[in-house]
């Protein structure tokens, strides 16, 4: 087969220069792996033994230190982003799956929710500097881009807790749709988004009052109700779109974060559970849990491009530029 | 006879088709409704059954509506194809062909000028299909777009010079509803037009078999990759030879010493 789309790559690669020139990292939490794969292309390039069960994943904010929770082994691990050598392991608590780092990537929060706890860690010393009792079964966690508030949102609880960065303590909850999974802020910290996987809806919740403004339904032809299960959430800078990836329904929603109308759904692989933007915003990569691959989106077209087979249970995804 | 008198009875014909098709709103209309009913209709209704998997020239996950669409350039080409076929036999009857035949100039030739004069009209409402199909949120890249018209040509000369053939063999206008039955639906429904060959394994292999020699089938892969801009090299020699075949069978068919129409007692 001739393929005209490598011409193409080549004519973009030569006219943006490095504008494609980012890293996705993906976990594999069943071949307790870190797939690399290379967006131009569209293909893996490799994959590194991590640890047992990585899920959770994040960058530093100088992109020069990876965050892989290995659940299994409960911790976090610390990695090179450019050669993956394994720089050190953080005391995350009981099998950690999500975790956060504030703005300046001296602080991680971490759920742990066997315990339903979330474990403050002092990075620079590797220490864990607070456990706060939080509802039951934490999952989603997310820190505001001012660094005001770390937000936890108890699965069981149905509630999202308001944490004070500064006090380490809970100053406030709102209770949300059954099973709420992740969370998310927009840029200006002004809104705060919850997924709840049950109740298959997107909630919008001012910062300021920690009062609902918005409940957000996701209705996908052909797509029974109870497979449309919520869960990853991304919102671009601007505050023009958001992105809700909706599990078992294969598809992602992208939302207006203007009107909060749904404006469409984009079809990726089953059990779309984790998304990632590539730094410039024009791409969105998802992580699709059951079919064992990452999709590739294109933000300016609104459509996906291509879908790469990437391991086993592919589960978290970061972006390194 | 120079090149002028080639250009001349070539335009001529194809003219006259093109005019016989724009003057038959109906035709143009019916042509249209058929592929959109299976567009809007069945696409909508097999959604979720046609299964995940990733097969070339799709390089992710694709609703069951853009895979068809290809194979619903395909239809229209074969109804086409065939609707050539029987306005062959229609002429036939009223004594145009007769006047055509006498042209002085080479059989094959007329016969090829006729076959690209329904080509035109095919490749017309295949590309009224995809515009609509467009407005349907079923995309290909642009360059697709462009890359499709080689692709149409060829699988509509193929599918044509097929109308030819029969049309060699069918005496009179009734018998065409057996070109129906025999030739349009078994050529359609046993291609990769509705189903990809993956999925057809699983149920039958001997199915599998059947629709991976359909020339059919391989015309809608031509159709489907260079939709995507890529070239699906044995689906271009197959279509190819397919159609090499078909058109010299169809050149015998209708030589009035050798062909069918001796054999059958008809009028050429």
């Amino acid at each position: 087969m001739i393929k005209s789309r490598y011409l193409k790559v080549l004519l973009v690669s030569m006219l943006s220069g490095t504008a494609y020139a980012e890293s996705v990292f993906v976990t594999l939490e069943k071949d307790n792996a870190l797939g690399i794969v290379e967006p131009v292309e569209g293909k893996l390039i490799k994959t590194v033994p991590i640890g047992v069960r990585p899920r959770g994943i994040a960058l530093s904010p100088d992109n020069k230190v990876l965050y892989i929770a290995t659940s299994d082994e409960n911790t976090i691990k610390m990695f090179d982003a450019e050669t993956f050598k394994e720089l050190g392991k953080l005391p995350s608590g009981d099998d950690p799956e999500t975790f956060a780092l504030n703005p300046k990537g001296d602080r991680m929060y971490v759920s742990n929710e066997d315990d339903s706890m979330v474990t403050v860690i002092d990075i620079a010393r590797k220490k864990a500097v607070k456990q706060i009792k939080v509802g039951v079964e934490p999952e989603g966690i997310t820190v505001s881009p001012d660094n005001s508030w770390v937000i936890s949102a108890s699965e069981t609880t149905n509630m999202v807790h308001w944490i004070d960065t500064k006090t380490n303590a809970i100053a406030d909850n709102t209770l949300v749709d059954p099973r709420p999974r992740a969370v998310m802020f927009t840029a200006d910290s002004q809104q705060l988004w919850v997924t709840s996987e049950m109740a298959g809806t997107l909630t919008i919740i001012d910062a300021k009052t920690k009062q609902i403004t918005k409940n957000i339904n996701f209705a996908v032809q052909g797509v029974t109700p109870e497979k449309i299960q919520p869960v990853g959430i991304v919102i671009d800078k601007d505050r023009k779109r958001g992105y809700v990836a909706l599990g078992p329904a294969n598809r992602v929603a992208v939302v207006n974060a203007q009107t909060f109308e749904v404006e469409r759904y984009l079809l990726v692989g089953q059990r779309v559970w984790n998304l990632a933007f590539s730094p410039d915003q024009k791409r969105l990569y998802t992580t699709n849990g059951i079919s064992n691959d990452l999709s590739i989106i294109d933000l300016d077209s609104q459509t996906v491009t291509k879908s790469i087979g990437v391991g086993t249970y592919p589960w978290g995804v970061a972006v390194k530029p | 006879m120079n090149i002028v008198h080639y250009w001349r009875a070539l335009w001529g014909i194809v003219w006259r088709e093109l005019f016989r098709f724009v003057t038959q709103r109906e035709r143009f209309v019916s042509a249209l409704v058929r592929p959109l009913v299976w567009l809007f209709v069945f696409a909508a209704g097999f959604r979720a059954a046609l299964g995940l998997a990733i097969t070339p020239p799709y390089e992710t996950y694709i609703l069951y509506e853009v895979y068809i669409t290809p194979g619903l350039c395909g239809m229209i080409q074969l109804f086409n194809g065939m609707q050539s076929s029987l306005s062959m036999v229609y002429d036939r009857e009223m004594g145009s062909m007769r006047v055509l035949m006498v042209c002085p100039l080479p059989r094959w030739f007329l016969l090829f000028s006729k076959l690209l004069a329904g080509v035109g009209v095919s490749v017309l409402q295949v590309y009224v299909f995809l515009v609509i199909a467009w407005f349907y949120d079923i995309k290909a890249p642009w360059l697709g777009y462009a890359w499709v018209l080689p692709a149409l040509l060829l699988s509509g000369l193929m599918l044509g010079a097929l109308g030819l053939l029969l049309s060699s063999f069918i005496k009179q206008l009734e018998n065409f509803a057996g070109v129906m039955n025999f030739v349009i639906f078994p050529m359609f429904f046993m291609s990769t037009a509705l189903y990809p060959l993956w999925k057809m394994k699983e149920s039958s292999a001997f199915l599998y078999d059947l629709a991976q020699y359909n020339p059919f089938s391989q015309a809608v892969e031509l159709i489907r990759f260079a939709l995507y801009g890529q070239l699906n090299q044995h689906a271009l020699f197959y279509t190819l030879a397919a159609f090499i075949v078909f058109m010299a069978a169809a050149i015998i068919g209708y030589n009035p010493s050798k062909g069918m129409m001796v054999k059958k007692g008809g009028s050429g």
